[in-house]
């Protein structure tokens, strides 16, 4: 078993316990504005497009594709930073994990997963669907 | 044509690691070298400009006022604003602002730091940052950090426009072929495509030579009024054009090829009333090569995506290329003061506007030169900032 990173603990806060709540279930939440009809990464309590408060969280279905990513290589276990472009419009910044990292590429399509961080907060991440 | 301010003294500190100096030591030190330069002593400063560099800032909302009590000031106007390491060509244009309203005469600019005496690890370590900002539980987890952070900016560039690793080299090279002629450079040896794209990576896709040094030392600025410009004994170098403006990331429909400079760039051309192609010399911020060639693109001198073919060749190179680029060696080679390259950006631009670069890299004719930094991480928030000066 290779050595694994070890996942910081996000700090949360009071308005996005439903976000890593619903992480901790296997669900991925983004915002979806019912004014301007926009969805928006990170999650908050007003839509950064257009300021409306008429905002709702929506589960994204998981699937992506590899915006762009970069392997951090001067550390004791490379990680792979990336952008998800996600199905539904906005991209996250998130790993992408369980893969030959020097195998990614720009347009990779991607599944959802999750890895626990160090206190135990399921956190969001990606895998290829088509490397095998 | 009088313009509202001048730059009138420049320093940059020779030292580039500090063990046996603080930080607010470095501050006074490049203060003094400034005002040296212009003529001036500190009981003619009446205004002072400063960053998140100064000593004292781990002291929230207080750093300021302990650097101004530390050197003596006694000014009738300050700012703080602090955006990273544009936050010195943001300070010269609102130095100016400040001046043309009548608030001061006379304004001192410092940064310093000393990162490579306290052994910070600056490139793969997350910076010191406040778990308040909005993002951060969404960003933090997944671990970024400053060089793998503009690996993603770099990465997607090459997707969308087939840009090269040995294209982003040429920048490395040109700035190597200036630091060569600067006895304070950190790296002076000239280096080859090859020799950059054969260093080790950092950050897919960034070798190690696709990024800038880690230096201790600073630098300081002196702008004046057109009065007291004319009673000093300096060549009238005039702010002409500014620009500022922030970047973020649109709710997560981020474009991570473009940076601020695509609003910074046009006002600071628009108020200068000139063009790209009428600028002799350029400063361009250089933490990491793609951060130069995107800004390039982003400030007209070439068309969105033909960054890596206008940099290729030795295009950046004086005595060369058609725009000479960071003359003194820039962040990639010669000084990256503090983690910040917006203050030695400008002083090279005024060096060459006074004739007083280097002979080797001295701009023909140099009489408009233009200065830009990004403060933050290209790839997602920052500050760019513009500054467009010429000599009179
Ligand atoms: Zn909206």
């Amino acid at each position: 078993m290779s050595k694994q990173r070890i996942i910081p603990d996000p700090v949360t806060g009071p308005d996005t316990r439903q976000y890593w709540q619903a992480a901790n279930e296997g669900t991925l939440l983004i915002g979806n504005c019912t004014a301007c009809a926009r969805t928006y990464f990170y999650p908050r309590p007003h839509c950064p497009h257009c300021f409306s408060d008429k905002v709702e969280l929506i589960p994204a279905k998981g699937g992506g594709t590899v915006y762009s990513f970069s392997i951090l290589r001067r550390v004791e276990v490379p990680y792979c930073l990336a952008y998800v472009t996600l199905d539904e419009g906005p991209s996250m910044m998130t790993n992408i994990v369980e893969c030959d990292l020097h195998r990614i590429r720009i347009g990779d399509r991607v599944r959802l997963v999750f890895h626990a961080s160090a206190g135990g907060q399921a956190v969001p991440m990606f895998t290829p669907t088509g490397h095998d | 044509m009088t313009s509202r301010a001048y730059i009138s003294g420049i320093y940059e500190h020779p030292t580039r690691k500090a063990d046996d100096k603080s930080l607010a030591q470095l501050h006074a030190e490049v203060a003094r070298g400034a005002l040296a330069d212009a003529g001036l002593t500190m009981a003619d400063v009446d205004a002072y400009y400063c960053a998140g560099d100064v000593a004292g800032w781990d002291m929230p909302g207080t750093g300021p006022f302990s650097m101004i009590d530390y050197l003596g000031l006694n000014i009738r106007h300050l700012d703080t604003t602090e955006s990273w390491g544009s936050s010195y060509i943001n300070h010269v244009s609102a130095a100016a602002d400040a001046i043309a309203a009548g608030r001061c005469q006379v304004a001192l600019i410092t940064l310093a730091g000393r990162p490579r005496a306290e052994g910070a690890a600056t490139g793969t370590a997350p910076r010191a940052r406040g778990f308040s900002a909005a993002e951060a539980q969404f960003e933090l987890p997944y671990g970024p950090v400053v060089t793998n952070l503009y690996g993603l900016s770099a990465m997607r560039h090459m997707h969308e426009f087939g840009t090269t690793s040995e294209q982003l080299a040429w920048i490395k090279v040109a700035a190597s072929h200036h630091a060569q002629h600067n006895p304070h450079a950190m790296l002076r040896d000239v280096v080859t495509v090859e020799d950059v794209v054969n260093s080790p990576m950092i950050a897919d896709p960034l070798h190690r030579m696709d990024c800038c040094v880690v230096s201790d030392g600073g630098g300081a600025l002196i702008v004046v009024s057109p009065e007291v410009a004319r009673t000093l004994n300096k060549p009238m170098v005039a702010i002409r054009g500014s620009g500022y403006s922030p970047q973020t990331t649109q709710g997560g429909w981020i474009d991570l090829t473009k940076s601020g400079a695509v609003i910074s760039g046009p006002r600071a051309f628009a108020e200068a009333g000139v063009a790209p192609a009428d600028i002799k010399y350029a400063s361009i911020y250089d933490s990491f090569t793609i951060t130069v060639l995107i800004q390039l693109e982003d400030l007209g001198f070439c068309a969105k995506g033909e960054g890596g073919r206008f940099v290729s060749d030795g295009r950046l190179i004086a005595g060369q290329g058609g725009l000479p680029v960071n003359t003194d060696g820039g962040g990639l080679c010669n000084n990256h003061p503090s983690n910040r390259g917006g203050m030695t950006k400008v002083i090279e631009a005024v060096r060459q506007l006074r004739r007083q670069a280097h002979p080797k890299v001295q701009v023909d004719n140099c009489d408009l030169a233009l200065v830009h930094g990004t403060g933050g991480a290209l790839a997602g928030r920052h500050g760019s900032a513009t500054l467009i000066l010429e000599r009179e």
